[in-house]
């Protein structure tokens, strides 16, 4: 069982090495966003850091959707995904690899890079780790819902468009206890009650979503 | 055993589209009973609150459109189940036909909502867990319908539709509880729709309309249904016979 979720990592993560532009462009993307924000709100300290939990989710939110089209596309285009379909093991399985994958390319570099950009938004060391600590656990529920998403929206005219429409919804309940977790820091309630609850939510989202999007797969390749 | 009465029968758009039809009077006729009841109970029976003046009575509209609103999804989502579990065609026109009247009750809910707002808080909008969860209600509504205009493939856009509305709806209350508790985290009680003890007859004016508003439904559904299932089964011959015969 945990052979095919390794060897689907793998070779997920070789592909994505070879197309490195890819994931960089999306870390870039998630800069830009964050930094447009200051731009157009004021440079206030006190606002920004105020702002900054909700502004960088957001863009977090963004940038994994910006990503997720290509969760099987590539894969879909090529035969690939039939292939995977057809093997002995259970397509849920693949996919459950495929999300792994998903989320070490596009959700782990944004919670590196995050706590450089909440810097730019003043904030305190404490709300820093907070911040960086509720992306990491986050994300990975981000990849989770979104693999739904893709494998509804495979091969569909404005996919990406409908793909946020359908996904963006889902991911309330991730932005509000992922931003919760540093207004509750910085306002010194302690944010452990909101970052348990960003643990359940991707436990239970990388433990289902994969065989909800597996049977997404099987009605996109009938 | 020939003549025995199967609810299976109904399962098949040959069948199921006289039937409807012969139903759909029978709803349209309930559901102006119970609203004229329901609207003389409300417009001209019930009191005046004593603290909300006579703007309150929009609650007979806005009650029964929230409550649809929130059951229709429900309802499509036993479909899609029904559909997912049993490959029956029906079901998946059904919930596509009730698509519509479910985001058109979210959206009377948010409208009224906000008209009833303005003069009681002051505010068209505010951010409440209620309306908040409406709106995203509203949002899975519209994703689903894109959804299944998006794919040409009839049975692809039930199947793929139906497993939207199931992860939807186990999503419907997380979706709930932490729009909740984001908002009395952030929002205190600040506003509060102050529930007195409701007037009997307020309450059963809000029951009448709420029927008639789910009548309504069934029948604008099943109008719905029926065309939806002419347009697939074009190429039989009973759906061929309907349309020959509408043109005579």
């Amino acid at each position: 069982m945990l052979n095919i979720i390794g060897a689907v990592i793998a070779r997920d993560l070789k592909l994505a090495m070879r197309r490195q532009a890819d994931i960089v462009s999306a870390v870039f993307f998630f800069i830009i966003v964050v930094s447009l924000f200051p731009l157009g709100i004021g440079p206030e300290p006190e606002l920004l850091r105020k702002l900054a939990p909700g502004v960088l989710w957001v863009a977090a939110l963004l940038a994994t959707m910006l990503s997720l089209p290509r969760l099987f596309a590539d894969d879909h285009r090529d035969g690939t995904l039939e292939q995977l379909a057809l093997a002995p093991h259970p397509l849920g399985l693949v996919v459950t690899g495929k999300v792994i994958a998903h989320w070490l390319v596009s959700g782990l570099p944004l919670a590196l890079i995050a706590p450089v950009l909440g810097i730019q938004f003043d904030l305190s060391a404490d709300a820093l780790l907070v911040l960086t600590g509720a992306i990491l656990l986050g994300t990975p529920a981000l990849s989770g819902i979104g693999a739904i998403g893709a494998a509804l929206t495979l091969g569909l005219r404005g996919g990406g468009v409908l793909l946020s429409l359908l996904v963006l919804p889902l991911y309330i309940p991730v932005l509000i206890f992922g931003a919760g977790a540093v207004d509750a820091t910085v306002s010194g309630l302690g944010g452990e009650g909101h970052l348990s609850l960003l643990a359940a939510m991707t436990i239970a989202a990388v433990g289902f979503a994969p065989w909800a999007s597996a049977a997404a797969l099987k009605i996109a390749l009938e | 055993m020939k003549d025995r009465f199967n609810l299976y029968r109904f399962a098949s758009p040959a069948t199921f589209y006289p039937l409807a039809g012969s139903l759909i009077p029978y709803f349209v006729a309930v559901s102006v009973v119970f609203g004229l009841a329901g609207l003389y109970l409300g417009m001209l029976v019930a009191p005046t609150d004593f603290q909300q003046g006579e703007g309150y009575r929009i609650i007979f509209i806005h009650v029964p459109a929230s409550w649809m609103s929130m059951f229709i999804y429900l309802v499509m989502a036993f479909w899609a189940a029904i559909g997912l579990a049993f490959n029956t065609r029906l079901s998946g026109m059904m919930a596509q036909a009730l698509a519509p009247t479910g985001a058109l009750m979210a959206f009377l809910s948010l409208w009224t909502g906000a008209l009833w707002g303005k003069p009681m808080w002051g505010a068209w909008w505010v951010w409440d867990a209620r309306l908040t969860s409406e709106l995203i209600l509203l949002f899975l509504y519209i994703g689903y319908m894109a959804l299944t205009a998006a794919i040409d493939d009839t049975r692809r856009a039930d199947k793929a539709g139906g497993l939207l509305l199931l992860v939807g709806v186990v999503n419907v209350p997380i979706i709930y509880f932490s729009v909740k508790w984001w908002n009395t985290l952030h929002q205190g009680s600040s506003v509060n729709l102050t529930k007195s003890s409701m007037a009997e007859t307020m309450l059963w004016g809000m029951l009448l309309m709420a029927m008639c508003f789910w009548m309504y439904s069934i029948a604008i559904a099943l109008i719905r249904a029926r065309t939806i299932m002419l347009e697939r089964e074009r190429h039989t011959d009973w759906a061929r016979a309907v349309i020959a015969g509408a043109h005579e």
